[in-house]
């Protein structure tokens, strides 16, 4: 599995293969609080890079969760819909959001490493 | 709850509450006879256990709602610095006016000849409102500020089809994060596609990135002016040319009109469309009894769009016209129905009761003390709070949580220590661009005697903040119920009382 990458909106993209796995960064689950419901794209849905893919609701907001690449849902964690504190108690592994295949054409190039995330959550806040 | 429960937690006449179906009893309520010589012909569909209804008598249901109501809060009560909802006094004086007969027992079916007065009245607010808007046309059937927005964007839309060709196809709508959440509901609701804009750092639309994204795809823009961070959007104008430039239309959110009101026209801002929130300009109350009031101001691009029923002004005297037909005739095209009726009476009449008794000079003071009283809040907190956005402010003073986190307190917790001090709450993580936010809305509702006190406790709160942290984190300690948890409440809701 290759090293996580991330996005400007605060998600995570872990890629095995042709298949990434996207959740919300560990800074994000921070920033909202106590997750208390998520509401998960359908399976076989297929989503454009940026598209909306997710909505976490937390005590204080309800935030929209964007594809970081374009592909296909595969799997969605089926835990959440349970234990949507999974996201407050392991963002970047346990409370994964979405498995995508992605797209042929599906490019990561314009995400950020993990050093590059953390100087950029630095600097917004 | 059981009964014992109940008495055990009632204090000092603070009374404990039991739920209707708790105080059921099987020997009293209303009895009827059976009927006789009843057929049923529902068939199948009849119902054939009892419905579940509790037993009470009228002194145990007018207990229960009596000791509900005792333990509400409201504006009547005190502060209710709500930000972002203008919690102001309702004068009495609107009160008496809407329950004058000849407004208040009218009925929506009877004969509209019947009813010149209430027709008269409709236009007599519309006309005041115009005045204040600037704007031609208002649009009085939606029932609330959200409603307002669909009216305004509908019409919206149907001046984009009624242009044909590519007018017809456009599908964006800008909605910078500054404006409230209801505007791109709105959108997409429409079938729009929204496209956010960012805030600068002073806390404004970002007016290059809001330029880089205009062209002729865009439909409208999105504003709500002034801001959710009670903020004046000072290139308003500039973006009003810019959006007409592209063929686009402006919508403003009108929520915060009470700020600007009599001060500035929202149509010589090159608005096209805003709602205005009755309850929170014109002092209707929050609820009463039915729906609410958001009427919507049409520019001269827009009027002909206004949706049915309304009320014109014909050579035989005001009509209420109802019909596609009978507004053509009228050289008007609505969109369509907005509503089985032509709007809420009992807020028309009290919105307009509270113009007449301000009058011009007394509608600019409303907007100017509301103003004043946010600054002064601003600038009386800013040296123990932190303040979002270091500037003047219109009608509510926004601060971070920046010095309360650095006392390891959060929102929430200072939230609550203000219920213990008997103060209700302000606003809090909202808007969503200010971390920890407190955004508080004073109004022009309350005194110089009462801000002082209301600062007094929240400077007295801010200082404590480092040494009460423990204190903090366990208030409400002296509300009937203390520290809710409300994440369980959220993730394990309980809908229904379970017998």
């Amino acid at each position: 599995m290759s090293e996580k990458q991330y996005t400007k909106q605060h998600e995570w993209l872990s890629v095995d293969g042709d298949v990434g796995t996207v959740g919300i960064s560990e800074h994000a689950q921070d920033q909202l609080g106590d997750v208390v419901y998520v509401e998960l794209p359908a399976v076989g849905k297929t989503l454009e890079a940026n598209a909306e893919m997710a909505v976490v609701e937390s005590n204080k907001a309800a935030s929209d969760v964007y594809a970081p690449v374009a592909g296909e849902v595969i799997e969605v964690n089926p835990q959440l819909e349970e234990r949507p504190e999974l996201i407050n108690e392991s963002a970047e592994d346990k409370g994964w959001l979405v498995k995508l295949r992605l797209n042929a054409d599906a490019s990561a190039d314009s995400l950020m490493s993990a050093a590059d995330y953390q100087n950029f959550v630095k600097n917004e806040s | 709850m059981s009964e014992e429960t109940k008495q055990a937690r009632s204090k000092g006449l603070h009374l404990e509450e039991l739920l209707l179906f708790e105080i059921d009893s099987d020997a009293c309520g209303v009895d009827m006879d059976e009927p006789e010589d009843f057929t049923p012909r529902l068939g199948g569909l009849q119902r054939k256990d009892a419905i579940g209804l509790p037993g009470l008598s009228e002194p145990q249901v007018m207990r229960h709602y009596s000791r509900l109501a005792r333990q509400n809060y409201s504006i009547d009560d005190g502060i209710y610095p709500l930000g972002s909802c203008t919690m102001k006094h309702n004068p009495r004086l609107n009160e008496k006016m809407a329950r004058l007969p000849g407004f208040a027992d009218i009925h929506p079916l009877q004969p509209v000849s019947s009813v010149p007065g209430a027709l008269r009245l409709m236009e007599a607010l519309s006309e005041k409102l115009r005045l204040l808007t600037g704007m031609p046309a208002i649009a009085m059937t939606p029932r609330a500020g959200a409603h307002g927005e669909l009216c305004g964007m509908m019409a919206i839309r149907s001046a984009l089809e009624s242009r044909g060709g590519e007018a017809a196809g456009r599908k964006r709508i800008l909605a910078p994060e500054s404006a409230h959440g209801t505007n791109p509901a709105t959108a997409a609701m429409l079938g729009f596609e929204v496209d956010p804009i960012r805030a600068t750092s002073r806390g404004e639309i970002d007016f290059e990135e809001l330029r880089s994204k205009l062209d002729s795809s865009v439909a409208a823009i999105m504003i709500t002016n002034p801001n959710t961070c009670g903020l004046f959007e000072t290139q308003m104008i500039e973006i009003a040319d810019a959006i007409h430039d592209v063929g686009g239309y402006l919508y403003c959110d009108g929520a915060n009109f009470n700020a600007i009101l009599g001060r500035v026209r929202p149509g010589d801002l090159g608005v096209d469309a805003m709602h205005i929130n009755l309850h929170k300009t014109f002092s209707t109350p929050h609820g009463g009894g039915g729906p609410g009031a958001g009427p919507v101001a049409l520019s001269e691009r827009l009027a002909s769009f206004a949706p049915l029923p309304c009320v014109l002004s014909t050579q035989d005297g005001l009509r209420l016209i109802e019909t596609q037909a009978d507004a053509h005739e009228h050289g008007a095209s609505p969109f369509g129905r907005l509503g089985a009726f032509h709007g809420q009476m009992g807020m028309f009449t009290r919105a307009l009761t509270y113009i007449l008794s301000h009058g011009g000079d007394g509608l600019r003071q409303v907007s100017g003390d509301a103003v004043l009283n946010a600054n002064y809040v601003r600038a009386s907190l800013q040296d123990v709070l932190e303040v979002a956005f270091d500037r003047i402010c219109m009608h509510e003073a926004l601060f971070s949580d920046g010095t309360l986190q650095a006392d390891g307190v959060s929102t929430l917790d200072f939230a609550k220590a203000m219920i213990d001090r008997g103060v209700h709450p302000m606003t809090m993580y909202f808007p969503l661009v200010v971390h920890g936010a407190m955004l508080i809305e004073p109004t022009e509702s309350e005194s110089k005697a009462s801000l002082d006190s209301f600062i007094s406790l929240m400077r007295e709160l801010a200082q404590s903040s480092a040494e009460d942290k423990k204190a903090f984190a366990k208030a409400p300690l002296h509300a009937p119920r203390k520290r809710l948890d409300e994440t369980k409440a959220a993730r394990k809701p309980v809908l229904s009382w379970r017998g």
